[in-house]
């Protein structure tokens, strides 16, 4: 078991992991952000949209919408005459983000939905249109709600990048079964493997425990 | 039905309820209410639960609509507006027009928690009137002042107690220098010891500006102080509406006396 | 051809159409995948949430962070060490069965926070008032607190189900033929892949909206004050 010899490619790996993680995570928000918010739109055409991808990402497994990204959206570029081929790298943190945005939509949708209305009626009468109501009173104080949810949401998609080693993206789950191949030493790369994500997901969850004090500054500040 | 002895003269009226009618599912709050407010007039609406006091500010605020009657604030429709000199529903931007002309005050104070209490203030003048920070922070420091919270103003809501909130909420409704204050119970979710410093912010209002105020309330004592005319509301319409001396001392109406009644023994008692 | 089906690729239609019936054997897989898995993991799971809860520091602390140690890593590589590792320790299991393990480990940890918070949300007062009555500590488990809590528990075990068949697709990667698996073969033997992935997505969807509903009926169906009892 020589350990030190597998660290060189495996960090490689993990530091793909870690910027796969980020990019999708900050993505995913956006999309959490815009079918959470897209659900509460007052266009029936918009509500409906937002509904259907929140329940397509998130009805379907996520490495089947890899693989579709991947495999599936080429052949369908070739019908349309277009090159809709992704590297694997864009196929993996869009199928990541958008799966992550639609759990993370519900989180956003129930969050903004239980400001409560007296915060709306104050703003009303100091004649706030909607929109900023929305963006300047409802969102500000829904965000704290929403932190313990989207840690485990980022924990999770953490986790998930693990997949994106399927369609050959070198990340540690990829570098990680190089290893193996060439040393047959299951027990060692593995082991070794899994205490990398655990220690990353760890790292992660504190990170998003500081997120969520700062986020909830006003919150903690009670008399 | 209404009682509409001593009138403001509807010239002069700043507010005009005529036949107003609002229900809620079957239950009809308001019921043909009559109901005028001169400018600068100081009015206080006293009445049971479920009389429909809250109701007419809500209305007034724009925070529920009408099933009939019509309502004028300062001479315009408030509910409605004239297309091709025929009366419809409202849109949002004539709604949002009139809203400029009231203020509310809340009885559960309704602050932004997330906050401070200077942004609480300046937050309305600078995105909704287009003020700059530097004249906001300027509005803000002047009401603060009036409601005695310059001090505080770097805290958050959660930070102070109920009665500074109300205070703050005060000063956020008077920033955007509307021409009517409305007040609905401002007092009635706060401790017994927290209630003076408010009232004494709204009788300090009362008496250095020459707003229109309107003011739900179960303080009668502080009602007979500041008021210039009390309305009692019960079922859905004014029953009877005098100034405080004569409201006070000598109800005509026998409703009017057996709510009066209770006050006074619970006073007595407390 | 698969599992001795012929495909017609004559337009995307007609392909659709003669692919069902193969994608329809990798969804009896994906299904008894899932079964299975859930069943190991409420096993699995309940007898962490026993031993987390033992008075013992040295049982339950080693439980409580094993089961954030399952959480917190990848299903794919927990697969794949119980797949390469198990085997050199002398257990050798079919593809399948490791597959359904895997599953059943990691969902375990899910599934016994589960259990752990569906039984301490049943009021302390429970236990108090039934020691007060002197009801056995066993007998008070039994015919008070679990008729209690499993109204609770069905329906969180019930959406970890949905979970569970979502992440059988992750078992392709060890040759067992589930859906996503078989989809994949078939795309690559015919060079369209689009055809039997997008058919593969919608099975999925309609299984999800299924599933979940299945979940909400018996979450309704479920007293909510408890299993009663004559």
């Amino acid at each position: 078991m020589d350990w030190l010899s597998y660290l060189n490619p495996l960090m490689q790996g993990a530091w793909v992991t870690i910027r796969l993680a980020l990019y999708s995570t900050l993505l995913g928000a956006v999309f959490s952000f815009l079918f959470g918010i897209g659900r509460l739109s007052r266009s029936l055409p918009c509500r409906w949209a937002s509904i259907a991808l929140i329940e397509i990402f998130r009805g379907t497994s996520l490495l089947v919408q890899l693989f579709w990204l991947f495999f599936a959206l080429p052949v369908l570029g070739q019908a349309l005459g277009m090159d809709l081929r992704l590297p694997p790298v864009v196929a993996g943190t869009l199928a990541l983000s958008l799966n992550i945005g639609a759990y993370g939509a519900e989180v956003v949708r129930g969050a903004i939905q239980a400001v409560p209305r007296s915060q709306h009626e104050a703003a009303k009468a100091l004649d706030f249109t909607p929109r900023q109501t929305l963006w300047r009173i409802a969102i500000p104080q829904a965000v704290p709600e929403m932190m313990p949810s989207f840690c485990n949401l980022a924990v999770q998609n953490l986790k998930d990048t693990a997949l994106v080693s399927l369609i050959g993206l070198g990340d540690l789950a990829f570098q990680a079964e190089r290893v193996r191949n060439f040393t047959q030493d299951s027990v060692g790369v593995y082991t070794l493997l899994l205490l990398m994500y655990f220690g990353m997901a760890l790292v992660l969850a504190g990170l998003m425990r500081l997120l969520e004090t700062h986020v909830g500054r006003w919150r903690a500040k009670g008399a | 039905m209404n009682d509409t002895s001593n009138p403001p003269d509807p010239a002069s009226s700043i507010i005009v309820m005529d036949q107003v009618v609002k229900r809620f599912g079957d239950a009809t709050v308001l019921d043909h209410l009559d109901f005028q407010v001169a400018k600068g007039e100081k009015v206080t609406i006293i009445g049971p639960s479920g009389s429909g006091k809250s109701t007419v500010l809500r209305i007034l605020m724009t925070l529920e609509t009408i099933d009939e009657g019509l309502i004028h604030v300062a001479g315009k429709p408030l509910w409605h507006e004239y297309r091709d000199g025929r009366p419809v529903p409202a849109g949002e931007a004539h709604l949002r027009a009139m809203r400029k002309e009231m203020g509310m005050v809340f009885q559960q104070f309704n602050l932004f928690p997330h906050m401070t209490v200077r942004r609480n203030v300046t937050e309305s003048p600078v995105h909704v009137l287009g003020l700059s920070r530097a004249e906001a922070d300027r509005r803000a420091h002047e009401y603060l002042d009036l409601v005695g919270m310059t001090d505080h103003a770097d805290k958050f809501p959660g930070q102070l107690s109920g009665g500074q909130q109300q205070r703050v909420a005060i000063a956020r409704a008077l920033a955007m220098r509307p021409n009517i204050m409305l007040f609905d119970e401002p007092t009635s979710a706060l401790d017994p010891e927290l209630v003076g410093e408010v009232l004494t912010v709204i009788r300090r209002l009362s008496e250095e500006h020459d707003l229109t105020m309107l003011l739900v309330t179960h303080e009668m004592e502080f009602a007979r102080q500041i008021s210039d005319r009390v309305c009692f509301f019960d079922k859905g319409v004014v029953v009877e509406q005098a100034p405080p001396e004569v409201m006070f001392a000598e109800p005509r109406e026998d409703r009017t006396r057996e709510f009066l009644k209770t006050f006074i023994e619970t006073r007595q008692g407390g | 051809m698969l599992f001795g089906i012929e495909w017609n690729t004559a337009n995307d239609w007609v392909f659709a159409w003669s692919i069902l019936p193969i994608l329809l054997r990798g969804l009896v897989v994906t299904i008894e995948a899932t079964l299975l898995g859930f069943v190991v993991g409420a096993a699995l799971g309940l007898v962490l949430a026993a031993l987390k809860s033992v008075r013992v520091r040295l049982i339950s602390w080693p439980a409580r962070v094993f089961t954030e140690f399952l959480r917190d890593t990848p299903l794919l590589v927990q697969l794949f060490f119980l797949y390469y590792v198990l085997p050199e320790y002398g257990l050798v299991l079919p593809a399948f069965l490791t597959g359904a393990l895997a599953l059943g480990v990691q969902y375990s940890a899910y599934m016994s926070e589960v259990y752990r918070a569906g039984l301490e949300s049943i009021t302390r007062g429970q236990t108090e008032a039934a020691r007060a009555l002197d009801i056995s500590p066993l007998r008070t488990f039994a015919v008070i607190i679990l008729p209690q809590a499993i109204p609770r528990i069905i329906p969180a075990l019930g959406n970890y189900l949905v979970s569970i068949m979502k992440d059988v697709p992750v078992l392709s990667v060890v040759s067992i033929l589930e859906m996503l698996n078989v989809a994949r073969i078939i795309g690559d033997r015919s060079f369209n892949y689009m055809v039997p992935l997008t058919l593969v997505g919608a099975l999925y969807l309609i299984l999800t909206l299924v599933a979940s509903a299945g979940v909400r009926i018996l979450d309704e169906r479920l007293p909510k004050r408890g299993i009663p009892l004559h």
